[in-house]
């Protein structure tokens, strides 16, 4: 139904802070777009400005072909999700939904019509009566998403819906977001800190960092093909190892493939390393093999961590099952060569 | 002289506070009694005299309890006249002072909502400026712009209108304080909704502010009513006219300085008439004036 143009977006608050330097991103119809990244690097900002509650300091955002940038939030046809919910807490869950559309002049029986259809959609029926005071969180959640889809509008925008949810609430509403938008086929943009909601709800993922795109794409890519440093801890839990590199040495390591001469970072995910058990056959040729202490190990069920120090540096790396290793005990463990990242001296891949 | 009781702690705090003690519990109901007849028995003095003729007022000792002439006081000083304030009724005193009172608690309510909501959600040139002005004002209560504020109004020609009355007291500083710190706790997030939601500026007031405020709104009502009810100085000023006369001034006039010369039993019905509205408008509005001081609803 739309498409969402970012053209080199800025934004400069009045006391000359800059919260977002020249971000552009192009959203495809019916495409779910994340913005994610660490507080402060300027994806609310972003957001907001899409909304049109912030102004846009420099550059260009367009709705569906159309430049909006001096439109109001409501002309823009936008519909956004608030992370405190920001339900009227003096209106029953209908009037809350309804409201929107009263405002716009709808007829009363289409409001009727369209709301009661839309709470079907996320079984809100038996709470329309009620006020947001008497509802749970998750059922807060649910009406404020039901106001936004209610209006049928061209963008929907989430500003962190799920962060005040438990966790696994958490886990339910984003598969039904996922799966509403999906069904509604409306554009959205979320924003979230938190990167495996990021990576589960994103056909386009942003990484953002300190005002700027660090790198977008599908997420899987990025998770691949981390474009920096940043990104590559920042995205997976546990992040990837970065290790650093001495004039192409690695303190530590038993066999270290070919590095790139301008690489000073070297970086493997926790599940590219594995440990090397006695009498198993040789390790393939090129590999990174090390020599590592154990610091601690966490077992969560399926599988456990294995908190590592080679050379001077932290790493961890994640096994399937339990393990029988203590701290203290010295291992083997190595890395495909094709599974192994490197990075410049600026952050950049290599 | 109008001044309205002060309402008893809400219900059962006392238990709370003092526990479960018999003891307890019996020494917190005589400091109560105590404190309630302290506060009621000269309110029961005033009615028991004022249905009482004068004769019997000015023979002491006064009885203590209430005479046969409460039907004839009371409608003479409501329907007759009282000869002292040149023949007024009491009611016309009442319908004045209501007036007024309902004048400066609304008006104030009104005037001051509505500057909080601008200074609070609308970003303009000079928009500190004009905060502290109004907050400047609370250093400038009426009796110390009294004269500038009675020529003004002799200059308009508002000598004996409600709305000379009215208007110098409407402006409050301290209810658009009130408000504005009302306004600052609403969440930035609920503001936006309603933008995002197409409420322009007039519909987030009518719609989402004003529903939100009217706890807040409730008690003040309260408050200002009785400030305005009991408003001495500045009606004394601006009124010449005996009909125009809140009751409060007319209670002053009809108090002459020899005793025999002051129908005290008229007297005494128009002190039991004054504090009949404060008390009631306090007491049908306890429930939300309670809950405006103490709850945040949001």
């Amino acid at each position: 139904m739309a498409t969402v143009d970012l053209k080199d977006v800025c934004k400069v608050y009045a006391g000359g802070v800059e919260a977002v330097k020249g971000v552009s991103i192009a959203i495809p119809d019916k495409a779910l777009c994340v913005l994610v990244g660490p507080s402060g690097c300027g994806k609310s900002t972003l957001l907001r400005m899409i909304a049109g509650l912030e102004t846009i300091s420099a550059g260009s955002c367009a709705i569906d072909g159309k430049v909006v940038n001096t439109i109001g939030p409501t002309e823009r046809d936008i519909a956004m999700v608030f992370q405190n919910y920001a339900l009227y807490p003096h209106m029953k869950v209908y009037d809350n939904m309804a409201y929107g559309l009263r405002n716009r002049g709808t007829p009363k029986d289409e409001i009727d019509a369209r709301v009661r259809s839309t709470a079907k959609t996320l079984e809100l029926e038996h709470l329309l009566e009620r006020r947001p005071r008497e509802l749970s969180g998750g059922q807060r959640q649910r009406v404020a998403m039901g106001r936004a889809i209610v209006r049928n509008p061209k963008v929907f925008l989430f500003d962190e819906p799920l962060s005040n949810l438990d966790a696994k609430l958490r886990g339910q509403m984003r598969v039904e977001i996922k799966n509403l938008q999906r069904s509604l086929g409306v554009t959205s943009v979320y924003v979230t800190h938190d990167q495996l909601e990021a990576m589960t709800l994103a056909d386009i993922l942003v990484v953002m960092n300190a005002g700027l795109v660090e790198q977008s794409g599908s997420p899987l890519d990025i998770y691949e093909k981390p474009a920096s440093t940043f990104v590559a801890s920042f995205i997976g839990a546990p992040p990837m190892n970065l290790l650093p590199l001495r004039s192409g040495h690695l303190e530590g390591a038993v066999t270290l493939p070919p590095v790139p001469a301008s690489a000073s970072t070297l970086g493997f995910r926790p599940e590219d390393c594995e440990i090397r058990t006695e009498g198993a056959d040789a390790v393939a040729d090129g590999a990174l093999r090390l020599l590592v202490e154990v610091e601690g190990v966490e077992p969560v069920g399926a599988e456990s961590f294995v908190y590592c120090r080679v050379g001077g540096e932290r790493m961890v790396v994640r096994v399937p099952g339990r393990v029988e290793i203590k701290p203290g005990d010295q291992l083997r463990t190595y890395a495909r060569q094709e599974k192994l990242h490197f990075f410049g001296s600026d952050g950049k891949r290599v | 002289m109008a001044e309205p009781e002060k309402l008893p702690p809400a219900s059962g705090h006392d238990k709370l506070m003092i526990g479960q003690s018999s003891a307890g519990i019996y020494l917190a109901h005589v400091v109560l009694t105590l404190g309630v007849l302290i506060v009621a028995f000269p309110i029961y003095y005033t009615f028991v005299a004022s249905t009482h003729s004068l004769q019997t007022i000015l023979r002491p000792p006064l009885p203590l309890l209430p005479g046969e002439r409460f039907f004839e006081n009371y409608s003479e000083a409501l329907f007759g006249g009282v000869g002292r304030i040149g023949g007024v009724s009491v009611a016309t005193l009442l319908v004045n002072t209501t007036i007024v009172a309902l004048g400066i608690a609304i008006g104030k309510i009104i005037i001051s909502i509505l500057s909080a909501y601008a200074i609070v959600f609308f970003r303009f040139p000079g928009r500190m400026f004009f905060f502290w002005l109004i907050f400047i004002t609370l250093m400038l209560p009426v009796e110390v712009r009294i004269l500038p504020t009675y020529k003004v109004m002799v200059d308009l020609g508002l000598i004996d209108t409600y709305a000379g009355l009215i208007v110098p007291l409407i402006a409050s500083a301290t209810a658009t304080l009130l408000f504005r710190q009302f306004f600052l706790t609403i969440p930035g997030e609920l503001v936006e909704a309603a933008r995002v939601d197409g409420a322009g500026p007039w519909r987030f007031f009518k719609d989402i502010l004003l529903p939100l405020s009217r706890t807040n709104i409730a008690a003040l009502f309260v408050i200002l009513f009785i400030y305005g009810w009991t408003q001495y100085l500045w009606p004394l000023l601006v009124t010449n006219r005996n009909d125009m006369n809140t009751i409060v001034i007319a209670l002053k006039k009809m108090i002459s300085f020899a005793d025999a010369d002051t129908e005290w039993h008229l007297v005494m019905v128009t002190s039991m008439l004054a504090i009949l509205p404060p008390i009631l408008v306090v007491v049908l509005m306890q429930r939300w004036f309670v809950r405006g001081l103490i709850e945040t609803e949001k």
